[in-house]
């Protein structure tokens, strides 16, 4: 089938950035999204041209660096995927598709469809951890949870940081990238000594870092490639409340 | 990786809007309770004593300075969030399919609640202003009267601003109810299926029952 | 044989129960004062590089990473399925520190060192202790105690995981605590940068050369120790479950620059990937070797039978592992499942379009657990129907996301027909040479993970890849580096402009201007995707003399067509990702002739190494363990020149034996 591809070009971060238009034909329903702008890229190469940039690793789901945002939505029309898990048979012959970065103050633009995600790193940094140095560990079994919280705590801690929320979001809020974070550990008693601590710092640099506030449309939930549910936000809003106003401290 | 305070973050102000928004939610079943006099048809000689209690009650009173400050607080914190969302998308999407995975009132609640400010303007001006003067004044006032001048169908103007400004309303809840409850971290695998039920028939009835009142009295169906 | 003078592996004295504890009682220390002093470089952000760099951290070490992704989250040791090993016998069936050392050598096929083995298996305990701190979600019984999972190569349920994500969910724990490192200031993180060499001063590794992939820039960075954690080299065979980017340039640089490289040909092949669907393919999907846990692998008795699965009857079906090795079934280990699923496609009963793949079939296990849920539940007479139901419920419980990946990439439900699976390339057992403190044959310079050779011999079971990156990790660098660092104490940090450093900066920015000059015909992905041919042709699941000899003059021929014919787009200033797989793709140039090299020299089958001139009669794998019982250690001497070192494997434990399955 065709495709009829307009995708964000932009040299750097300076660069205004503008949609081009590409044809590309015999594409086979087989082939996934980015295997598409592989084969685009090649021609684009051979032509002379410079190929687009976009990120892109494991190709299975689970690593987070794709990130392109098509027909208006992050990863595409399915649901639960990512962009690489995205495959043509989802598209129609002479179907035209628009492809864009993220787009947030917090994710800038490198080049083309490649966006800086670090603020994300910096929210773990500030917070997302369990503070426990090799070797201080006792017995696995000795810390018993039970089975409903070690799965909600699994569900929350299976988000890949791709940053779609970001991206879905018409505030470009990342509650739902945090509220994931800080919910794994708030259900699980390891979590437990840093629970206020954690929850403070991790909001505190999220609001830094320059993301919206969250308006509850719920379009993260519904974009997540790993279904993170938004009741881990209204954790977060609940774990904020108490470390803020309820904590007996100074 | 300092911390900030409450106020100052989204969390915080969030919760401001949700408690704010509840608070005057509480007030609209106040409003509607007391209004829905009229529907008992007898001249609104039972509205009129119950108006008359919440304009001249000193418990009211002081009730209505907080229901301002609500409004403010409410207002005032939509602007800053509205602010920051803005500056947090400084370039947009080409192409965005908002319909895909959210509610065009959810993501229209500064529009919505826009409008209701500018439907509160001419609702204020109606009722509450002529209200404040008569007392000022030591005149008599009879808002059943007022209503009924106001919503004739001479006044079809008013009365479609006022449908307008209940269509929003009921949009603007219909989101914000059970938003509220999010944003306060209110959330339960049992119970928050009750309250986005009990949310979605209060933006339904609530905003119904004020329609009924300007449409009631301009077809003369309440006299 | 005799081991080579060149190769000291530093095996401490002792009996093999007390070497470790021992020598990590006696290995010299830093004082916390002198930690804070010394610089170390970690290369790459997987579970070896995360965990180390985040425990040296700890201990007071200044501690750079660095990993070519966006952010150290992403590395490829997060799309690990299954599980990882420990012998904790939870589950009271019998497990212990020394079975799972017998299982991991003996998996190994007897080409690993007993002392590394055996180490191994003693941390991993603590690893399950070490992540279950940190808060990693590991499945739970309703006890609240943690699951177990059977594994391929093992008869104990040793295998702790967090549904299909374990890999993940490990990776997310040592990156929080680098992360919380990163935010006290003991690690600085320079994502998106790429490795291009190691500089050496006066014989040890005291820095390296890294190109800033956004801006281009390159960038000296001294450190007392480099500590490569750069995973495999799986692609290589350009098709593989590898991450696309995942790459040998690391390993490669430092090879060239004097460290060894050992049994380059140990690749392992895994059982259970989506098959091939067509020429546009970029990579390949591993499913979880969990998988055959409970499914069953079968080909038609028919050869080229075109029917659909679910239309051929019970007794025309071949369910070839079980009927060739009752004991394990299709739980045996993975290159002997790989070669037999060649061996039933070569010989005509494959499957699907491609008929290059045979069927994972689930029927028989939702039918069992359908019954044994009906139990559970209490319902006594359940319709077929019911028990459908109910087994498909556990079945998604247990494989939900592995099922649903295959759907969404195949287009099929596999609840309701078969899967088709086909082996591909998955893990590199081959890596840096190193001796039992991870150090390489350069002074200063390790290896650890994947990117090291030293834990599966010539073939890896499930569930081991993650034991092995973080034990190396968290427990053995943090000790073992003591013994070099210990001596380091006076040395300064030097600075970045003394000469090696310009040199290393120099050959690095030549290299990136001579691949953006060439400005010939074909991409970079043309060369990648012809190199990744001839190594699955001749230098795959099965190798021969003839086959590998062919191989090696393709791949030297290729290599110059590349160097004179590639085109690589845009500048060396900006983000240019051709001109990052350029330099992948011209380090994979080189190692795959070695990899050939090896292949040719080991006249033997072991493991991931199968030469069609060794095998017994019934088709298995046949060791000459009087001749080839060694490590085999390639010092690079000049372009398509290596000299062979030999490291002797003593079993002093165990006794070598040819492994059975049946």
């Amino acid at each position: 089938m065709t495709i009829n591809l307009k995708v964000w070009r932009q040299k750097n971060n300076a660069d205004k950035g503008r949609l081009e238009t590409y044809v590309v034909k015999d594409v086979s329903p087989d082939m996934s999204f980015l295997e598409m702008f592989d084969v685009l890229n090649e021609r684009l190469i051979t032509e002379g041209k410079e190929p687009i940039a976009f990120d892109h690793d494991c190709r299975e789901g689970i690593c987070g660096m794709c990130s392109m945002f098509i027909n208006g939505r992050p990863h595409g029309p399915k649901q639960g995927i990512t962009t690489c898990q995205l495959h043509m048979r989802s598209f129609n012959d002479g179907d035209t598709v628009v492809v864009e970065p993220w787009r947030a103050a917090a994710f800038p633009v490198i080049k083309d469809l490649v966006v800086n995600r670090s603020a994300f790193d910096r929210v773990i940094s500030a917070g997302g951890f369990v503070s426990v140095n090799t070797g201080n560990a006792k017995d696995a079994n000795n810390i018993l949870i039970p089975k409903p919280d070690a799965d909600d705590a699994f569900n929350a801690a299976a988000c890949i940081g791709c940053g779609a929320c970001v991206a879905a979001c018409k505030n470009s809020s990342a509650m739902l990238f945090v509220s994931a974070k800080v919910s794994q550990f708030a259900l699980l008693p390891q979590g437990q000594v840093e629970r206020a601590e954690r929850v403070e710092k991790m909001v505190a640099q999220m609001d830094e870092e320059g993301f919206g506030n969250c308006t509850n449309t719920g379009a993260c939930e519904a974009e997540c490639p790993k279904s993170i549910s938004l009741e881990n936000i209204a954790r977060m809003n609940r774990e904020y409340l108490s470390a803020k106003l309820l904590a007996n401290k100074k | 990786m300092s911390k900030e305070s409450f106020l100052e973050s989204t969390i915080g102000r969030k919760m401001v809007m949700a408690l704010t928004g509840l608070f005057l939610i509480s007030f609209l079943v106040v409003h509607v309770s007391i209004n829905a006099c009229i529907f008992l048809n007898d001249g609104g000689k039972t509205f009129n004593v119950a108006s008359h209690f919440m304009s001249h009650n000193p418990v009211i009173r002081v009730l209505e300075i907080g229901l301002f400050i609500g409004f403010i607080l409410h207002i005032y914190m939509s602007v800053k969030l509205t602010m920051k969302n803005n500056k947090a998308r400084p370039v947009k999407y080409q192409v965005v399919d908002g319909k895909a995975n959210s509610k065009w009132y959810s993501r229209s609640m500064g529009i919505l609640g826009s409008l209701l400010l500018l439907f509160l303007v001419v609702h204020l001006g109606n009722f509450w202003v002529p209200t404040k003067q008569a007392i000022f004044n030591g005149q008599q006032h009879n808002t059943f009267d007022s209503m009924k001048n106001i919503f004739s169908l001479d006044n079809w103007y008013f009365i479609a601003i006022y449908l307008l400004g209940v269509i929003s309303l009921s949009y603007h809840l219909l989101h914000g109810f059970q938003s509220a409850f999010q944003s306060l971290g209110l959330n339960h695998r049992k119970y928050s299926p009750l309250i986005h039920q009990v949310g979605i028939w209060f933006s339904i009835i609530v905003p119904l029952l004020f329609a009924l009142m300007p449409i009631s009295m301009a077809f003369g169906i309440i006299r | 044989m005799s081991t080579s003078p060149k190769l000291k592996s530093k095996i401490p004295d002792g009996t093999l129960e007390n070497k470790w504890t021992k020598y990590r009682s006696t290995v010299p220390l830093v004082n916390p004062a002198n930690k804070r002093s010394i610089e170390i470089i970690v290369v790459g952000s997987g579970l070896a590089g995360s965990s180390a760099a985040a425990t040296l951290a700890e201990l007071g070490y200044k501690v750079k990473v660095f990993c070519f992704q966006d952010s150290p989250r992403r590395a490829h040791s997060i799309a690990a399925q299954g599980g990882i090993n420990a012998a904790k016998n939870y589950q009271n069936d019998g497990d212990s520190v020394y079975r799972l050392f017998y299982d991991t050598i003996k998996g190994g096929d007897y080409r690993a060192r007993e002392a590394n083995v055996h180490r191994l298996a003693e941390v991993s305990g603590n690893i399950i202790d070490q992540c279950v701190a940190q808060g990693v979600p590991f499945a739970r019984e309703y006890g609240g105690t943690l699951s177990n999972r059977s594994f391929g190569g093992t008869q104990v349920q040793r295998t702790f995981y967090a549904a299909g994500q374990t890999g993940q969910q490990l990776l997310l724990g040592a990156y929080t605590a680098l992360q919380r490192q990163v935010g006290m200031g003991a690690v600085s993180m320079y994502a998106r940068h790429e490795m291009l060499d190691v500089v050496v001063i006066d014989g040890k590794a005291r820095g390296i050369i890294a190109r800033d992939l956004t801006t281009g820039k390159l960038e000296r960075h001294f450190g007392h120790a480099v500590l490569l954690c750069t995973g495999g080299y799986g692609n290589v065979f350009f098709l593989s479950t590898n991450a696309m980017g995942s790459n040998v340039t690391a390993a490669w640089k430092a090879h060239r620059k004097g460290a060894f490289f050992a049994n380059p040909c140990f690749t392992q092949i895994h059982t259970t990937c989506i098959p091939v669907s067509g020429d546009h393919q970029s990579k390949l999907t591993l499913m979880s070797e969990s998988l055959r846990n409970d499914g069953r692998i079968w080909v038609p008795k028919k050869q080229n039978d075109t029917r659909p699965a679910t239309q051929i009857p019970e007794e025309e079906r071949d369910y070839y592992l079980e009927r060739r090795y009752p004991a394990f079934g299709n739980l045996v280990p993975r290159d002997v499942a790989s070669r037999a699923a060649k061996e039933r496609c070569d010989a005509g009963y494959g499957v699907g379009t491609s008929k290059m793949a045979v069927y994972l079939d689930y029927a028989s296990a939702i039918e069992r657990y359908g019954k044994i849920e009906a139990n559970k539940q209490g319902i006594h007479h359940p319709s077929q129907d019911e028990i459908i139901k109910l087994g498909k419920s556990v079945v998604k419980e247990k494989y939900g996301n592995l099922f649903d990946m295959y759907k969404q990439i195949t287009g099929e439900d596999p609840y309701e027909v078969p899967m088709r699976i086909y082996p591909a390339v998955h893990y590199t057992m081959g890596g840096l040479w190193v001796d039992y403190n991870l150090m390489t044959t350069i002074p200063g310079l390790y290896a650890l993970g994947e990117a090291n050779f030293s834990d599966h011999g010539a073939n890896r079971l499930g569930a081991s890849a993650l034991m092995q990156g973080l034990a190396d990790g968290y427990f053995v660098i943090p000790y073992t580096i003591g013994e070099f660092l210990s001596g380091e104490i006076r040395t300064k940090a030097i600075p970045t402009d003394h000469p090696a450093f310009d040199d290393a900066e120099k050959s690095a920015d030549e290299r990136v201007q001579k691949l953006l000059s060439i400005k010939g015909t074909k991409s970079v992905d043309y060369f990648h995707k012809r190199l990744g041919k001839i190594m699955w042709d001749e230098c795959g699941m099965a190798r021969n003399e003839n086959g590998l000899k062919k191989a090696i003059a393709e791949i030297q021929q290729l290599r110059a067509e590349f160097w004179k014919d590639v085109r690589v787009p845009g500048s060396s200033n900006e983000l240019n990702p051709e001109l990052e797989k350029a330099g992948r793709v011209a380090d994979f140039l080189e190692l795959g002739e070695l990899m050939c090299v090896d292949a040719l020299g080991r006249n033997e089958s072991c493991g991931g190494h199968f030469r069609e001139e060794h095998q017994t009669e019934d088709g298995e794998a046949l060791r000459h363990d009087d001749q080839y019982a060694f490590v085999a250690a390639w010092e690079y001497q000049a372009d398509s020149k290596w000299e062979l070192h030999k490291e002797d494997l003593a079993y002093e434990n165990i006794k070598i034996a040819q492994r059975n399955y049946k």
